[in-house]
């Protein structure tokens, strides 16, 4: 029964890694990326430079906010974060979605200066694709992003019940041995972080938990609106008074959130019916303040800038929810600790994809014929080259088209993401059409050639390139540089090591095998 | 599966439906059963109700994930469903009363 257990496990491991592991795969290699969301964002918008200053930046978007959209449902200021420079604003005017934020989202400086950066959703856009996917509805990109990472708990699970020496595959790459290398890979990737693949899978499921898993609501509450009001501290939004009220200082507002936080900084300003005598200003905490993610909330009566009764302490069940998504979006991570997060990232998506090359690798040896696989196999090993190199050249393609792409364009936002897919989609196309020993080396090859045009294109299209960075002193547009390299570095050496390779390695390892038994 | 298929076992087909029904227990199933303790407790936890709630949520997709791998892991796929009815049984239950009252 033993023995029938890991078989059994191993068998449910093997298949839900094939059926949910390119969806993986995407999710993991984007959700990386947004461990840099904000430096992404900074070197999309090379218009703007110098430091980050909140209070002025505040003070700028609201007073451009004051002259430009007098009369609006809302003004929102979402300031800069640690390792960002630049706050962005936006209005709500009567009658709009929420969706049309972006029509007047506008970006201001850390002197309160409006600047005229390039229209782009920069690392946002990843991070989004990480759990919404793109060109489906948010809602069912959600439900697909969660049921792979539920099913990606259940292959954890699995994949760790199917080992018999866990400890030992901390020590053990065998390379330059076909399958078993790809096992050992795998096994290694793995086991090596797997106390984070597990937090990161769980956590995850976390964040969107109250979209999976609602039915406590209606279970305890008559009105789910009630549970988001424990939850979140929400109250009922003000009415209209019609009466016209001068604001009182947003800044002092801002000093006495600090104080109430211990010097905690404010991350994100809501203002309800700015101009009118019941407005309220909402200042939320910075979301990388503290571990917990879900910065509280304080709300101010505009016209007079007394606080209002601060929300009360969050119960143990809302803190552990709270750690659990902010451990998944190291939101506070200091620097060496986001770089942890990050290769683990790059560990995780390794996982992924050496999982679904072991799949060729352990079939391809008992294909009747190697030279003429059948049609699934075929089809598992073309999606996994155009997975793997296609999704990062898509990335590289998204940072050329940002660079490339005119400032004044209309729907430049959208024609950037859309280039992501071009590239993707071009390069999936061309994989099917090649054999597919050509198709790795040359995709491979492809998607190395674009991660090197990325700092190239840089240099040559704005005053902020490698050598200039460099000579400024400017980490993050370097640091940036230097990954699109060594991405590059790391495509052209996978391409070379394929093409060095015997031309019919299935065949060697056949005769080997046979030769031991 | 494909290297298993020997003349002792059944069919590809018997074998087929197996698998599919296993997979409905740890899908449909394991959805059920979490959806079920979380919304028991919800009501029956001696906390705050939104804490409850909440506590309910976290520990959801730990239930999902048991009932998947015991979905694959017991020896038949009817198992796997009498598996999946007793373990959704007291949850119903607790809900059911929570819900009409024990007098009821």
């Amino acid at each position: 029964m033993k023995e029938g257990l890991r078989q059994s496990m191993a068998w449910l491991h093997t298949w839900l890694g094939l059926l949910f592991g390119w969806l993986l795969l995407a999710v993991f290699v984007t959700g990386t990326t947004a461990y840099f969301q904000d430096e992404i964002t900074r070197w999309m918008q090379p218009e703007i430079t110098g430091e980050r200053h909140l209070d002025a930046s505040a003070e700028g978007a609201l007073a451009y906010m004051k002259a430009h959209a007098q009369g609006a449902e809302s003004w929102t200021i979402q300031l800069p974060g640690q390792r960002s420079v630049a706050a962005m604003g936006y209005w709500k005017e009567k009658g709009e979605t929420f969706r049309q934020w972006r029509d007047h989202a506008f970006m201001v400086d850390g002197q309160g200066r409006k600047v005229d950066a390039r229209d782009t959703t920069g690392g946002w856009l990843l991070y989004r694709l990480h759990f919404d996917l793109h060109y489906v509805p948010v809602l069912w990109g959600r439900w697909a992003v969660g049921l792979a990472a539920m099913f990606m708990l259940v292959a954890i699970v699995s994949g760790v019940i199917t080992h018999k020496k866990i400890f030992a595959d901390f020590f053990t790459m065998r390379p330059g041995k076909g399958q078993r290398s790809w096992l050992d890979a795998h096994n290694l990737t793995a086991v090596l972080a797997l106390p984070f693949h597990f937090m990161i899978t769980y956590t995850g499921l976390v964040t969107l938990m109250s979209q999976y898993m609602p039915w406590g609501i209606p279970a305890a509450y008559e009105r789910p609106a009630d549970y988001y009001r424990d939850h979140l501290g929400t109250d009922a939004p003000p009415k209209r008074s019609g009466e016209a009220a001068p604001m009182a200082s947003l800044t002092d507002m801002i000093r006495q959130a600090r104080e109430h936080w211990h010097g905690a900084e404010p991350g994100f300003i809501a203002i309800a019916l700015p101009g009118d005598a019941n407005s309220v200003v909402k200042i939320t905490q910075e979301t990388g303040a503290a571990m917990g993610t879900r910065g509280e909330t304080l709300a101010f009566d505009a016209a007079t800038g007394v606080m209002r009764r601060p929300p009360p302490v969050k119960g143990h069940a809302s803190q552990t929810e709270s750690v659990m998504v902010g451990l998944h979006a190291g939101r506070f991570a200091p620097l060496a600790l986001r770089w942890l997060y990050f290769f683990s990232g790059i560990v995780g998506s390794a996982m992924v994809a050496t999982g679904l090359v072991l799949w060729t690798a352990k079939r391809r040896q008992q294909l009747p014929d190697p030279s003429r696989p059948y049609i699934g196999f075929r089809l598992v090993e073309k999606l996994n080259i155009a997975t793997i190199s296609g999704l990062p050249f898509g990335i590289a393609v998204y940072f050329i088209a940002n660079r490339l792409l005119p400032t004044g364009m209309a729907a430049r936002v959208a024609w950037e993401a859309n280039w992501l897919f071009i590239g993707w989609g071009a390069l999936m196309l061309y994989v099917f059409l090649r054999p597919p020993r050509r198709a790795w080396i040359e995709s491979l090859a492809v998607a190395g050639a674009a991660f090197l045009a990325v700092p190239l294109v840089d240099a040559a299209t704005t005053d902020r390139g490698l050598l200039r960075s460099l000579a400024a002193g400017d980490l993050v547009f370097v640091s940036f540089d230097l990954c699109m390299l060594a991405t590059a570095g790391l495509f052209a050496y996978a391409a070379w090591k394929i093409h060095r390779r015997p031309v019919a390695p299935v065949r060697v390892a056949r005769r080997t095998k046979e030769a031991v038994a | 599966m494909r290297q298993s298929v020997t003349s002792a076992r059944p069919s590809r087909f018997a074998q087929g439906l197996q698998v599919a029904s296993r997979a409905l227990v740890a899908l449909i199933g394991g959805y059920l059963a979490a959806a079920l303790y979380t919304a028991a407790m919800a009501r029956w936890l001696p906390i705050a109700r939104v804490e409850a709630v909440m506590t309910g949520m976290l520990s959801s997709f730990a239930i999902y994930a048991c009932v998947a791998i015991m979905a694959f892991a017991v020896a038949t796929a009817t198992r796997a469903w009498v598996w999946l009815a007793i373990v959704c049984v007291p949850p119903a239950i607790a809900l059911y009363v929570s819900m009409h009252g024990a007098g009821a």
